[in-house]
């Protein structure tokens, strides 16, 4: 039983075939990857989950419900996070505003009652603080910069607080895209470390795109591999890693020794 | 100098004003507010009745175009309905002035949401250009619908009446426009403290984020337009009850441009800078009023010659701003708390 099923996706954009006929598992409380070079549609594959392309064929299933024709707001109440590429925090707010953003889903309180701020919406933006405070902030370890404005901060810290923003949501699946890309060595662990411990810690299960070899092989369960907008590998490190397909896609050749080498490498640096 | 302020509780934490100093200010500014009529003279009355009326609609054009990035020309327009709905109920239905205010507030808060729908589709110049056309059909309609409008002879409006008084004239009037503003400045600054205010600059700042977070864009939107039209048609409504007549001319484009250059001089996605703004829109031009008459005996053919320069200087000021200050009056004022904050040990 997975707890999201893409099936069959395909994706055009005019004559470009983004997506072509992409299938995919992710099971309850894995770390899933999906790996593949530049343009391979890793990125159309997220966003079409996420519900901003609309695929011409296929499905994407959470928990059992079709969610294809689904807007993303819906889909982020059904319980979808996720993270983008570049950091899309809300640079005019500060860590604090941007992390209770993320439970704006769980949230009700409407306009008029928000105005006049008396008994259930102050309630519910002191319930909201609490549990950002208790459970984010003191996870992720960001809580003496809770109220420093997001634009300022060092692109690492950045991206921890989209982090931040994602779990806040506490959803069921959480979509994360190059959450490593651009740090350093000590910045990825924590990275690494703070993935692995949210899945633990609240059962969540994580779809990952990454760059960053060594870390795919290091904390995932699953790995898918696109190439050209088609999926041509998909499971355990390992076995992606010995896939000849696989390979040639990464090298454009058949020398399998040389990514072997590389790749056993990078899983060392990481 | 401030040393930190600690808290015992997160309701305390996310309270409004979270210093006694803030608190203090706030007991001053109120104290102020009440003070002010036995002080002043009925010039002035008349000056911070027009300010209050401003206040009322550059707070609400604020959470439209500051706060959740709507740009909107359409602003007057709007309050343009509220007035004439006053006007309507006051010359046909003869209702207590109260269900009059609050009417004009509900007609325009779903005239405003028509008028934001084209926001579903379109954003920044465009849309700006979509509200001109909103404001121009209205404009269209105060013209045409005669027998509702009274076409371009306008409507007149009898002085609100409360506990058998007449609230004619500004020391009186006062008392009316005045609690309602700080009041409605409140609620827009409570609106910034929980998810919907958060939504709105969610929207500003990154709208597909906005989305991801399970943020509905067009329900926020639209909402963004329900509230900011709510604000100009009660302060439309006062505006229809403060001069006693309006007619279609009363609403033009110009004055849609005078609220967003409010806004913008006082500071975009701030409650403070539209209250600074709204001030300095108003004021501006009476204070330069007085230096041409300070010149007068200086100069020959005074008048002829001084008026043109006011205006040039209003506008120049309006470019410095956007020049050197692009964050408006209420970064100034910012900084200048910073500075006491820190006095004396830094400076």
């Amino acid at each position: 039983m997975s707890i999201l099923r893409v099936d069959g996706l395909s994706l055009a954009f005019g004559g470009l075939q983004a997506l072509r006929d992409v299938s995919l598992d992710v099971a309850p409380g894995s770390i899933t990857a999906v790996i593949g070079p530049n343009g391979a549609g890793k990125t159309s594959l997220f966003n079409a989950v996420s519900g901003f392309y609309r695929p011409q064929a296929g499905r994407v299933v959470l928990e059992g419900q079709d969610i294809s024709r689904v807007t993303p707001p819906r889909r982020a109440a059904l319980g979808l996070g996720r993270t983008f590429q570049n950091i899309a925090l809300f640079r005019g707010m500060t860590v604090m505003d941007n992390v209770k953003l993320g439970a704006h889903v769980r949230t009700r309180t409407g306009p008029l009652a928000a105005m006049w701020y008396l008994g259930p919406a102050r309630r519910e933006e002191v319930r909201i603080r609490a549990e950002v405070e208790q459970e984010v902030f003191d996870f992720l370890e960001i809580d003496h910069i809770r109220r420093s404005p997001v634009a300022g901060l060092p692109y690492g810290l950045q991206k921890r607080v989209e982090l931040a923003r994602a779990l806040a949501m506490r959803p069921k699946v959480l979509m994360l895209d190059e959450p490593v890309a651009g740090m350093n060595r000590e910045e990825k662990e924590d990275m690494a470390r703070f993935i692995l411990d949210a899945r633990d810690q609240w059962g969540l299960t994580v779809l990952m795109v990454e760059h960053d070899m060594g870390m795919v092989m290091d904390i995932c369960d699953q790995v898918h591999v696109l190439n050209f907008g088609e999926k041509i590998a998909g499971g355990t490190p390992a076995e992606v890693q010995a896939h000849p397909e696989v390979i040639a896609a990464y090298l454009g050749s058949d020398d399998m020794a040389t990514l072997r080498e590389r790749l056993r490498g990078e899983r060392g640096a990481a | 100098m401030r040393i930190g302020s600690p808290k015992e509780t997160y309701a305390a934490d996310e309270g409004l004003f979270r210093t006694r100093t803030q608190w203090a200010w706030f007991g001053i500014l109120l104290l102020s507010l009440v003070l002010f009529p036995f002080l002043s003279n009925l010039y002035w009355l008349y000056l911070v009745c027009l300010i209050s009326i401003h206040v009322i609609s550059a707070t609400g054009l604020n959470i439209l175009t500051g706060y959740t990035g709507q740009v909107s020309l359409g602003q007057a327009a709007f309050m343009g309905v509220g007035a004439y709905t006053v006007a309507w109920l006051d010359n046909h239905a003869a209702t207590p002035f109260v269900l009059n205010l609050l009417a004009a507030g509900g007609v325009t808060t779903v005239v405003g949401m028509v008028a934001g729908l084209p926001s579903l589709r379109v954003k920044g110049l465009y849309l700006a250009i979509a509200t001109i056309a909103a404001s121009f059909i209205l404009h269209f309609v105060f013209l045409n619908w005669e027998s509702v409008t009274g076409g371009a002879r306008g409507m007149n409006i009898a002085p609100p009446q409360a506990f058998g008084h007449e609230l004619a004239n500004a020391d009186t009037f006062y008392w009316l426009v005045m609690p309602v503003t700080v009041v409605m400045v409140l609620l827009a600054a409570n609106l910034f403290r929980t998810r919907v205010g958060r939504a709105f600059i969610a929207i500003r700042d990154r709208d597909i984020s906005a989305s991801v977070l399970g943020i509905s864009l067009p329900v926020y939107k639209l909402m963004s337009f329900a509230i900011a039209s709510f604000y100009a048609g009660i302060a439309g409504g006062f505006y229809a009850y403060f001069f006693g007549a309006i007619n279609p001319e009363s609403f033009p484009l110009l004055m849609s441009i005078f609220y967003l250059a409010a806004v913008i001089v006082g500071g975009l996605g701030t409650i403070l800078g539209s209250i600074l703004g709204a001030v300095f829109m108003t004021l501006t031009p009476e204070l330069l009023r007085y230096g041409v008459d300070v010149m007068e005996p200086f100069v020959d053919d005074a008048s002829a010659l001084l008026s043109p320069v006011r205006t040039m200087v209003f506008g120049l000021l309006i470019v410095g701003f956007l020049l050197f200050e692009p964050h408006g009056l209420a970064e100034i004022w910012r900084r200048v708390r910073r500075f006491f904050h820190l006095w004396p040990f830094r400076n």
